[in-house]
């Protein structure tokens, strides 16, 4: 019995029952990182301590629940009070939060035990975890490939079994890009369905913290423990969650109509990743879906309405990074001013990512700009939301590939913004509609090996379709392969 | 610093026509601060009101306090303004180490209140003032400036910023341009700022106390040769901390902006600093490039939506303005046009009405206001309202006096005793032991004046009253002074069988 | 097509409080240039009525009520600052008073 093989679900199952302790499944987990994270690098800081005596309260039955003694991974950009939160970044080097996020609040309390920090690109900037100040995260499928990102830290720990579930934020796809290039399940919930209280802001009109997990129904488990409003968090939806963990019981997809994306295949989609994403479009038709093809004409304008909306917010989400209050100081030598020490902190502070979207930001906002840059994005971001809404009236989820490629060498595109920027394609439309999206494992691309993600889209607030219509596609794909897609992730 | 020269201020508006504007910031007296949780209390050791929210820390959000909005729009309903169906808040960008997001939310394009007015007396003359808005931000910290020679900003070594007042609700009212006062553009900027605080002040809406900062005024001046279509540049005055000094700062403004446009130069728009110890402005940086504040909306917070209703009800809830309030005590209290005029030119008028409906009869608190409490507030140099005396505080003193318990000797030093900040009159009174000596004291006193004085007491027998002068002195002598002078008097007569 | 120069790259450096130098001013332009050739294409749509969005989540008159809750402890506050005295935060010299 690997206790780091297991399914949340499992662990939950034998904790609750004491065929196991919490304590060994944290030392397990523990030991794994300590053997295989030189090679993942998806951790930037271990808590040990605070794992070892989470787990004893679980197995002291102070704490119960589905999820209890269950070891989570967290995207070092959720605030951990005591623990250090970077963002993969050197203007935060040693700072210590003195709070907890909302998310991370709840899921201590749900006893989840919490390993540790995990890489990322620096402020969630990036998709392939390379932007980080600290040194990239690889793919645990294939160590010289990116991880996906922002959260890649969070997917190669699950992906690597160092993990059993982790939590990252998807800005523009940070959690399905990474989920679907390496082989997990990965929710943006519908935007306002999670607490950002505590998860330090990207684009504060974007950002949505999520699940991932190695099955359909761990995520919609993680998924339930984390949801649900917050009064601290004025953009959170004041309504019950939605039956995720049910529908994740009960995947379905009879007579549920589905609609292919035409904007999301074909050009400039690699032939496997496409190819699979055919067969499992048509598992879904075999299961009893509906399935058409619709079209949503302003996606071609999804990517350059993000890349004006998420700097510009940016830009001013990371001013107060100004080295007065806390985190790095550079420069401060007796003679400079604060203007200048400012200057010089950010300068060595952030890296380049960063800094190329704060001028980026800047500029689409200055006046003069504003009206052809940021606003005509934000009129965009107006067309893509009405785009999904009539699809949704002809279909009840939508789906194309997650990412048009499978994971890229690390190094590839670190030099061509635009080129990194297109793995979000496929993504970022619901992250400006602020609807909820999945991905999900539908095969390995048989040009390279690697995992290719199918993407749900369900309109906001209907979150459990995604669950619903993910666990059926899922079970029948298992059952096809014979077994679950990451038991054939390699040995590292 | 350089000598500039001024046109004297009349003589400047025989010849140019001025236009002010005002921009007035008023901290709002909420219990907690805007966007958080934290007290608001002036006073408080530095960064002890501070959290992850208005500290500003890495994923803290902010959460609208609903009593805040409900005073900016009270506010603006009793400044007559139109309130909006929808608007958001925006972020207003620029660096300052006092600002803990290095942003400012604020209101940009969508303002809560728009489009109200407020007229202004002076000298019996009615100035119309349109308000152009009235919209809601969130405060900045403060800074302690550390080394060089004057402890000011310039030449400082380093700051110390105290976080306290980051994130307190503060509503900006702005005034459009006011034009046409002629002379009285200083006297109208001012009695403008005084009859806002007292409005702000009369909805308990904010303490508006200048001296703590919770009400502060940026003055806006441009000038015109008379008769001119066009307005000339404006520059912009920060800081300006007493109703006198808007005074003051209008007046250098003018003085200022004459001399340079005789002289052949041009006003250059900027944004200038008042000195309170010159009464004189000076230029801020200067800009080597515009200020960009790069405003958009608010992600982090929803836009707000008042529904009609419920500013109907905040309308039809507005206690009475201070305006109506004059008027009403005008008629009520029986003052004289005279006495009117007298106590608003003093600005004391409100102070006084407020007394009277603390309790105190008309005329003693038209006597202590403009006699006794304008005088101290001259003697320090400071604006009458910000004595620290409150209308319920002078109530209850002339309450103490009409019932003999105080003589008006000992209401007095009970008065000073509350403006040093000893506390409440009952408490003052208490710790001094501070009693009105009782009949069986004075009568002692009055039989051992008049045993010691016999040719003081010839004089008054043979009908000369006036005599009584030293006996009553004796009283007052004997008992501390905690006898009623009038009452010595009067026994003194009593004792010697004489009538007046 | 914008062509940004190293000047407009300068200015948008000093207004997001970025030390850069010469090199890689040059380099960020060159950059910019391309990127914003790209994301300039939202021009192409006609969108002249139609409403912008700024929130996703269909949400008005989201309050709390006016109530002291617990600040945070000023040590904790201040042992994480870069430098502190006397109870306050500790900062260079400022140049100009707030804009
Ligand atoms: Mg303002
Ligand atoms: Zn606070």
């Amino acid at each position: 019995m690997q206790l780091t093989r297991m399914t949340a679900v499992d662990v939950a199952a034998r904790i609750a029952s004491r065929e196991v302790s919490a304590l060994d499944v944290t030392q397990a987990h523990l030991d794994r990182i300590r053997a295989v994270d030189d090679k993942v690098h998806a951790f930037l800081h271990i808590d040990e301590e605070g794992a070892l005596a989470q787990a004893r309260r679980v197995d002291a039955g102070e704490v119960t629940g589905p999820l209890a003694g269950v070891p989570l991974a967290v995207k070092d950009l959720f605030v951990t009070r005591g623990v250090p939160t970077t963002c993969s970044s050197r203007i935060l080097d040693g700072w210590i939060p003195p709070y907890d996020a909302t998310v991370v609040q709840r899921l201590r309390d749900a006893g989840v035990v919490m390993l540790g920090k995990t890489n990322m690109d620096e402020f969630a900037m990036g998709s392939s975890t390379e932007n980080s100040a600290f040194g990239p995260t690889h793919n645990p499928w294939d160590l010289a490939r990116v991880p996906g990102g922002s959260s890649g830290g969070s997917s190669a720990a699950v992906a690597s079994y160092e993990a059993t579930l982790a939590i990252g934020t998807d800005t523009g796809g940070s959690i399905r890009q990474p989920a679907a290039v390496c082989g997990l399940v990965g929710v943006k919930p519908t935007y306002g369905g999670v607490s950002r209280y505590g998860m330090v802001a990207f684009s504060s009109s974007l950002d949505q913290a999520g699940p991932f997990g190695r099955t359909v129904l761990d995520t919609a488990l993680l998924h339930a423990a984390m949801a649900g409003h917050d009064p601290r968090d004025s953009t959170s939806i004041d309504a019950a969650v939605p039956d995720v963990v049910g529908a994740a019981r009960s995947g379905d997809v009879r007579g549920l109509r589905v609609g292919i994306v035409k904007e999301l295949t074909g050009e400039g989609y690699q032939p496997g990743v496409e190819q699979r994403f055919r067969e499992a479009v048509d598992v879904l038709a075999d299961l009893g879906a509906e399935v058409v093809e619709v079209s949503c004409p302003h996606f071609a304008y999804a990517l350059p309405a993000y890349y004006l909306i998420a700097p510009s917010e940016c830009s001013s989400n990371l001013a107060r990074f100004d080295g007065m209050r806390y985190g790095l100081r550079v420069g401060d030598d007796g003679t400079r001013s604060a203007e200048e020490v400012m200057s010089q902190t950010r300068a060595a502070g952030f890296g380049p990512e960063v800094k190329r979207r704060i001028i980026l930001g800047t500029y689409a906002l200055s006046s003069g700009y504003y009206d052809a840059y940021y606003g005509q994005a934000q009129k965009v971001r107006t067309l893509i939301t009405r785009d999904f809404a009539s699809a949704f009236e002809q279909v009840d989820v939508l789906v194309s590939p997650t990412t048009p490629t499978t994971a890229f060498p690390i190094g590839e595109r670190v030099d061509d913004p635009m080129a990194m920027y297109l793995a979000d394609l496929a993504t970022i439309p619901s992250n400006l509609a602020g609807n909820a999206a999945m991905s999900l494992p539908c095969g390995l691309s048989p040009d390279d090996g690697l995992p290719v993600g199918l993407q749900i889209m369900a309109p906001a607030m209907a979150d459990d379709r995604l669950y619903r219509a993910g666990s059926a596609l899922e079970a029948a794909l298992v059952e096809r392969w014979g077994h679950p897609l990451f038991e054939e992730v390699p040995e590292l | 610093m350089t000598t500039v020269s001024l046109v004297p201020y009349d003589e400047a508006l025989d010849r140019y026509d001025p236009v002010i504007g005002l921009e007035t910031h008023v901290e709002l007296s909420t219990a907690s601060k805007m966007f958080c949780g934290c007290p608001t209390e002036f006073g408080a050791p530095p960064n002890t009101q501070i959290c992850p929210v208005c500290l500003g820390l890495p994923g803290s959000l902010p959460v609208t306090n609903r009593a805040a909005i409900e005073h900016t729009m009270r506010i603006g309903l009793a400044l007559g303004c139109s309130i909006a169906e929808w608007c958001r808040f925006a972020r207003k960008n620029y660096f300052y180490p006092d600002m803990p997001k290095d942003f400012q939310i604020s209101q940009y394009d969508e303002p809560l209140c728009v489009e109200g007015g407020i007229d202004i007396d002076v000298d019996g003359s009615t100035y119309r003032v349109e308000i152009e808005r009235v919209h809601l931000e969130e405060d900045t910290g403060k800074s302690l400036h550390v080394g060089g020679a004057t402890g000011r900003i310039h030449g400082a070594d380093y700051s110390l910023v105290d976080y306290n007042r980051a994130g307190i609700p503060l509503v900006e009212v702005v005034t459009k341009p006011i034009a046409g006062t002629g002379r009285e553009a200083a006297r109208v900027a001012r009695a403008y700022v005084t009859e806002l605080r007292d409005l702000v002040r009369g909805l308990g809406a904010s303490d508006a106390r200048m001296e703590q900062g919770s009400l502060r005024c940026d003055v806006n001046v441009s000038l015109a040769p008379k008769g001119s279509s066009t307005w000339g540049t404006r520059t912009e005055t920060k800081n300006v901390n007493s109703f006198r000094s808007v005074e003051r700062a209008v007046r250098f403004e003018v003085e200022r902006q004459a001399a340079l446009i005789d002289a052949g130069e041009r006003i250059v728009q900027e944004t200038r600093h008042f000195h309170e110890d010159t009464g004189t402005t000076s230029p801020g940086r200067s800009k080597e490039e515009a200020q960009d504040y790069r405003y958009f909306p608010e992600p982090d917070l929803v836009p707000l939506a008042p529904p009609r209703e419920f500013v109907q009800g905040l309308l039809d809830a507005l206690p009475e303005l201070p305006a109506a309030r004059r008027r009403r005590v005008a008629t009520e209290h029986g003052f004289s046009d005279l006495d009117m005029s007298q106590m608003a030119n003093t600005g004391v008028l409100d102070l006084v009405a407020a007394t009277i409906a603390a309790g105190a009869a008309a005329g003693a608190a038209r006597g202590w206001w403009m006699g006794y409490l304008v005088g101290k507030a001259s003697e320090s140099d400071i604006d009458v309202h910000d004595l620290q005396i409150t209308p319920e505080q002078l109530a209850r003193v002339v309450a103490l006096e009409s019932e003999g318990a105080l003589t008006n000797k000992l209401a007095r030093q009970v008065v000073d005793a509350v403006l040093g900040g000893e506390g409440e009159p009952d408490t003052v009174i208490a710790t001094h032991g501070w009693v009105v000596a009782d009949d069986g004291a004075i009568v002692a006193a009055v039989d051992q004046a008049i045993a010691a004085q016999p040719d003081v007491v010839e004089r008054i027998r043979g009908g000369n009253l006036k005599a009584i002068g030293p006996l009553v002195g004796a009283v007052m002598k004997t008992t501390g002074g905690q006898a009623d002078a009038a009452k010595a008097r009067t026994l003194i007569l009593e004792r010697l069988g004489v009538s007046e | 097509m914008p062509s940004i120069t190293r000047e407009e790259v300068a200015h948008l450096a000093r207004l997001a409080r970025l030390a850069m130098n010469d090199e890689e001013l040059d380099h960020l332009a060159t950059q910019l240039d391309v990127i914003l050739a790209s994301v300039a294409r939202v021009g192409e749509v006609a969108a002249a009525d139609i409403p912008p969005t700024s929130h996703s989540v269909p949400l008005t008159n989201v309050f709390r009520d006016d109530i002291i809750t617990p600040s945070l402890p000023r040590e904790e506050v201040l042992a994480a600052a870069p430098a502190a005295e006397d109870g306050r935060f500790r900062v260079p010299r400022i140049l100009d008073e707030e804009p």
